[in-house]
């Protein structure tokens, strides 16, 4: 290995390349991994069981389960998830977090074990190529050989999996890597020549940008994810005060704003709300922010925005004018470039602007949310429940969604007022997600409430974590969102497939029943009377509680885009 | 519009790397018309030459992919009258049939051919330039007793190389920096 930068934090001393993995976790500051063992990775694991006042593992019940939980506890803190898997098949059951993690860019260190360097090739037991595998769905990955690279590949792995626009890292290491001795000396990396995680902000790109946004009339931000990774919600919070720009977020934006905030006008894309859909084709610029323009958001791509001048604020180069065309870009860490944008910016409101918003909103209200939010007859609604747990989780709860309806609605309703507060699976949107990414986040942040929604079809995907949560016993409150169906996969065959109910229909077990078998409080309610005092209780409780919650069957998700359709082409109904 | 782009990359020498360059083309079901690596002339730095016949907006898109590969550290993209390139074609010709007529001996010479061998039966003939005349001279050969012919990738340089000034400063910088932190 060469071409690494590197700091010293510890002085030499002779080990095991197993032994090697541990005190480079540890100098890394790693204190909770998540994993399952197996032949490939048993040396790490023999050595772990000298680490355990020292690192937390946490055993999973399925690989997936585990990186998933690593997702989890790394947008919860805002650290490095780490995982570990064996060879073979338990590194391919990584392989869909791992593309989770990229497309979402969360912060992983996978470390897997690999078959002897002399069997490599050979077909040998439980020998896979994972660095092949892994290839396109990691930032960066590297297959160690040799004990002495250890600590050299683990510290650019945590480097790289952090910097920039974070990414999963993966780490193969062969079993005789792991027996081979080595002389321990950590070094954190600090840099890698070919790599410039954070372009430099240029004064002439932001000012070119602030001149687009004080002629604008009608000037409106798109924030994501890149606001919350590049911890500057404040930032972001002064600029759009000072500019007086509606904000609207994407799915993985949500939590960087306050819902409260009077500029915070909703939420964008599919799914999301009336006004910043149709206003995105009128206003005069828009000002993209920490946000990759995802097809989910701007729906037909030929209809996007034509009428609008684009301002681009990211860290990933290869984001601008992928999707859109961009006029002003701004690259760096939007920390950085947020500031200077700000000083140059006039102070103004747009009220008659915002004023339309509002319009749209109300409109919004009366069609969709007032009837979703309180429903007064037939089956419960997925939006009544989640307007039960704002009422007594009152914004400051970590919401943890799977995929599907109750993702769109769970997203579209909760309150928050801390950032860092919605975990859900964006880009790739992996059911199966949010069981072990719950769990991963209760272990992150154990002072905050965590409440995994999830529907009744995720939930049978990775509903063995279920044992991980009675083990560890994490106080996750689960909810599930029942309505018998693969819900959303219902909705678009109802709307575009002439309600052919194709393969969409479950019969489920006995939610309760399977909780209780693992020690987890359950109740299961179909009635609207019992769902205050359900909630009520769920919350109470002290260690984890499945609330099972049977929702109208055929119910639907709306505002809607339909692919293909525009934008400003939204329908409420 | 689609035409022939040549992008350069420079990158690391580490193993998968190929891998890693080429997914960025894969994702997007796009074809490789020719990939040649090499070292470069800056010590340990690979050199990627790939052609590609798409358009100048997908090329722009596709640079910034494979730049922001970790080990990639400059990826740029030209167009065929920017660079001078080159490729190979080596045929194989039966020495029997090249025999029977001398038109053959003269096609080589006036296409600017060369025989690289002789044996008892065959002869390797062995033609440089672009694409397209290396293809003229495989079309003329082809009734006249070509046995075989394998074709090389594209080997081509920069007129200006003025990005590559940058990229040689970043190299000089980094080795520094690196000299320095290896110092306390
Ligand atoms: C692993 C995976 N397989 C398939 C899908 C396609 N898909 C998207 S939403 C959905 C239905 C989800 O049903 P359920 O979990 O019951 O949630 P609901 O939509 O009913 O709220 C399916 C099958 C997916 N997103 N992920």
């Amino acid at each position: 290995m060469e071409a690494v930068i590197t700091q010293s934090v510890s002085e030499k001393v002779k080990t095991s390349g197993a032994d090697a993995v541990l005190r480079s976790l540890v100098a890394e500051g790693v204190d909770l991994i998540f994993g399952y063992p197996g032949g490939a990775i048993m040396p790490v694991y023999d050595a772990l069981y000298h680490y355990q006042e020292e690192i937390h593992h946490v055993l999973t019940r399925h690989e997936q389960g585990a990186i998933h939980a690593a997702q989890g506890y790394a947008r919860a803190t805002g650290g490095v998830g780490v995982v570990m898997a064996t060879s073979g098949p338990g590194a391919t059951n990584l392989i869909t977090g791992i593309a989770d993690a990229m497309i979402d860019s969360t912060p992983l260190v996978c470390i897997t074990g690999q078959v002897a360097s002399s069997l490599l090739g050979s077909d040998a037991f439980q020998e896979t190529d994972i660095i092949s595998i892994s290839m396109p769905a990691t930032k960066w990955n590297f297959q160690v050989t040799r004990a002495e690279d250890i600590p050299t590949a683990l510290a650019k792995a945590f480097y790289i999996a952090k910097s920039g626009r974070p990414g999963p890292v993966l780490i193969d290491i062969t079993k005789d890597a792991q027996f081979d001795q080595v002389e321990f000396d950590y070094k954190k990396c600090e840099a890698v020549r070919s790599y410039q995680p954070i372009p430099e902000v240029q004064p002439v790109a932001v000012q070119a940008a602030a001149d687009l946004i004080n002629q604008a009339e009608k000037p409106f931000v798109l924030f994501g994810q890149g606001v919350i990774l590049g911890q500057a919600e404040e930032e972001f919070k002064t600029f759009i005060e000072k500019s007086g720009i509606p904000a609207a977020w994407t799915l993985l934006g949500l939590s960087a704003l306050p819902t409260e905030h009077p500029l915070n006008v909703g939420m964008l894309g599919m799914h999301g709300n009336y006004g910043p859909n149709k206003l995105t084709n009128e206003c005069d610029v828009l000002i993209a922010i920490g946000m990759r323009f995802d097809d989910r958001v701007t729906g037909n791509l030929s209809k996007y925005a034509k009428q609008a001048k684009v301002v681009h604020l990211d860290i990933d180069p290869s984001e601008i004018n992928k999707n859109v065309k961009v006029d002003a870009p701004v690259l760096g860490d939007c920390k950085e470039s947020l500031k200077q944008l700000t000083e140059l910016v006039k102070r103004k409101s747009h009220q008659s602007w915002l004023d339309q918003f509002r319009t749209l909103n109300d409109i919004e209200r009366a069609q969709v949310i007032q009837p979703e939010l309180n429903p007064t007859e037939g089956q419960m609604t997925m939006g009544e429940v989640i307007k039960e747990v704002n009422e007594l989780t009152e914004g400051e709860a970590i919401l943890v969604t799977d995929v599907g309806q109750h993702q769109m609605v769970a997203c579209r309703y909760t309150q928050f007022k801390q950032s860092k507060s919605n975990i859900t699976s964006g880009g790739l949107g992996t059911m199966g997600f949010c069981l072990p990414a719950a769990l991963g986040a209760k272990l992150g942040a154990p002072d905050r409430e965590v409440i995994a929604v999830i529907g009744d079809g995720g939930f049978q995907m990775t509903i063995q974590e279920l044992g991980t949560i009675f083990q560890t016993q994490a106080a996750v409150k689960i909810i599930i969102l029942n309505n018998s169906f693969l819900g959303m996969v219902r909705q678009w065959q109802q709307l575009f497939f002439d309600k052919r109910y194709s393969s969409t229909e479950l019969i489920n077990p006995d939610f309760v029943k399977i909780a209780e078998g693992y020690g987890i409080k359950g109740k299961s309610i179909d009635q609207r009377d019992d769902l205050k005092s359900a909630v009520a209780e769920m919350l109470a409780y002290q260690g984890s509680f499945l609330l099972e919650v049977h929702v109208g069957k055929e119910d639907n998700v709306f505002p809607m885009v339909p692919t293909g359709a525009s934008v400003s082409d939204v329908r409420l109904s | 519009m689609n035409k022939d782009f040549t992008i350069t990359a420079f990158t690391e020498n580490h193993i998968g790397l190929l891998n890693r360059i080429t997914s960025v083309f894969t994702r997007r079901h796009l074809n490789i018309e020719s990939l040649n690596a090499s070292e470069s002339q800056i010590p340990g730095i690979h050199r990627f030459t790939i052609v590609l016949n798409t358009t100048e907006e997908m090329v722009k898109k596709l640079v910034l992919q494979l730049e922001k590969q970790v080990e990639v550290i400059k990826a740029i993209y030209h167009t065929d009258e920017e660079t001078v390139f080159q490729e190979i074609t080596l045929f194989k010709i039966s020495v029997e049939k090249a025999a029977e007529d001398n038109l053959v001996e003269r096609l080589i010479r006036d296409k600017n051919a060369r025989i690289l061998s002789v044996e008892q039966d065959f002869m390797i003939v062995e033609k440089t330039g672009h694409k397209v005349e290396n293809d003229d001279l495989l079309e003329f050969l082809k009734p006249y007793g070509l046995i075989d012919y394998v074709k090389s990738g594209r080997v081509s340089l920069i007129k200006m190389d003025e990005e590559l000034k940058d990229l040689k400063k970043l190299i000089k910088e980094a080795k520094q920096a690196e000299y320095k932190q290896s110092l306390n």
